[in-house]
């Protein structure tokens, strides 16, 4: 049924993106979509299977020129535990509290998590907030090369992405937030632990005065991929936060979304659900 | 069939190698390779933690794990529980509670346990339940179980101070 010819496991970066060069491969991270999708037969293994574990330098949360970079296979748990995440962008840990459970924290990676591309993926609705970039790496034929691409613009559809045969994504990077810095993340399934969300928020912006400013809206599982907001956004920005202005947000939803009916909700449901957590989360920011 | 990977890790504390081809996952490893049949298989998809194990110091599900992923790390299934005076404290604490309806949870429970111990001396009710969410009952028997791990990570803890 499997059919994996070749396995690969690089111990440099170089070797892993010369190694993707050479044709279709399957890369291997925490495995936690991988596995399922394959023994489902969701998904067929390429005939190269690269292992990226053993890259150094992909692991870890790091500070550098005024961003914070994620390493793709930084753990969902490192993220959880991260200190300087914890101060920087807590609105990171907070989403990974309520990613999967512990055992599926444990083993998933961030990298991963872009690159399954779902558009419930909980991580990358906080990402999505904090203008997030991911670097993809390849070969030239005679040096790695590296390209940045916005975390919005890298979603294609469910499960597909921008990212070119050959390349790994190797991170993920955004800069540090400014001072009156707030983000929140909320998601909603019928089960607290491991459900795939129904629906997912987040809102974030610089809080002055009562007003948001720099406003930025997610929204995941209820468009082909995960969306920002950018209506919702227009009707909160540099507004105070009064009733009315919520209210209005919670109307603008609706234009940013586009929600399909499927085994976990229908679409009218979805629609209500982001409607009324939308009014919930400005609310919960507005009296912050 | 896929290639064959030669694996070496450390399962239950004795070294031990494998070639395995490449597309298998941990689980089907240990009970079929290894014929160490108390780690359960359940969804299959990391729904249900009746298949966890610890690896490196961390409860992860084995059957979202590659078995290749297992090469040079150190892996403890619920066989490695067992110490030279029979049941572990854990496991003892599972029997004396009733914690055990029909079983098949049992094993993911007792890890995750184990995992939760390994990390924290003490812990709300709250936090065990929140520690155990990747594992279903399906007897419903909660309760039980997580008064179990609260009890011994409460016991551990005094074992400690004393």
């Amino acid at each position: 049924m499997h059919d994996i010819k070749r396995y690969l496991v690089p111990v440099s970066l170089e070797e892993a993106v010369r190694a993707a060069a050479e044709g279709d491969a399957t890369l291997l991270a925490g495995g936690t979509d991988l596995m399922p999708q394959t023994r489902t037969g969701a998904r067929s293994f390429s005939p190269t299977l690269i292992n990226l574990k053993r890259v150094p330098g992909l692991r870890g949360v790091s500070r550098e020129n005024g961003n914070i970079r994620l390493g793709a296979l930084t753990t969902v748990t490192d993220v959880l535990n991260d200190v300087l995440l914890r101060e920087a962008a807590p609105v990171l840990p907070e989403t990974a509290d309520h990613f999967a459970s512990d055992q599926v924290r444990n083993s998933a990676t961030i990298g991963g998590n872009i690159c399954n591309a779902s558009p419930a993926g909980d991580m990358i609705i906080p990402l999505l907030l904090l203008d997030a970039v991911v670097e993809l790496a390849s070969w030239n034929g005679e040096a790695v090369e590296t390209r940045s691409m916005p975390l919005e613009e890298f979603f294609v559809g469910p499960g597909r992405t921008k990212r070119q045969p050959g390349e790994i994504l190797t991170a993920v990077r955004f800069p540090v937030p400014g001072e009156g810095f707030i983000a929140r993340f909320v998601k909603f399934g019928t089960r607290p632990a491991l459900d795939i969300s129904v629906v997912s928020i987040g809102v974030a912006g610089v809080k002055e005065n009562g007003t948001l400013r720099r406003v930025r809206m997610a929204f995941g599982a209820v468009a082909p991929v995960p969306v920002r907001g950018r209506t919702t956004e227009a009707a909160v920005e540099g507004r105070p936060l009064t009733a009315e202005t919520i209210r209005q947000a919670s109307e603008a939803t609706q234009e940013d979304i586009s929600p399909i009916s499927d085994v976990r909700a229908s679409a009218w449901y979805r629609r209500e659900l982001v409607r009324t957590l939308t009014t919930r989360i400005l609310n919960d920011v507005s009296t912050s | 069939m896929s290639v064959l990977h030669s694996i070496r890790f450390t399962l239950n504390g004795k070294p031990v190698q494998a070639a395995v081809p490449v597309h298998l996952s941990a689980i089907d490893m240990l009970r079929d390779v290894f014929h160490l049949t108390g780690t359960k298989l359940g969804c299959g998809e990391g729904e249900c933690g009746a298949c966890t194990i610890i690896v490196d110091g961390v409860s992860v599900n084995s059957c979202l794990m590659f078995a290749v992923d297992c090469d040079g790390r150190e892996v403890t299934t619920i066989e490695g529980l067992r110490t030279d005076e029979g049941l572990n404290p854990l496991q003892k604490a599972f029997v004396q509670h009733g914690a055990v309806q029909c079983g098949f949870c049992t094993p993911g429970m007792v890890m995750q346990g184990t995992a939760l111990l390994n990390r924290r001396s003490s812990m709300t009710v709250e936090e065990v339940r929140r520690g155990i969410e990747g594992n279903l009952c399906r007897c419903t028997g909660y309760r039980k179980i997580i008064d179990t791990i609260a009890s011994a990570l409460h016991e551990t803890s005094s074992e400690e101070i004393s």
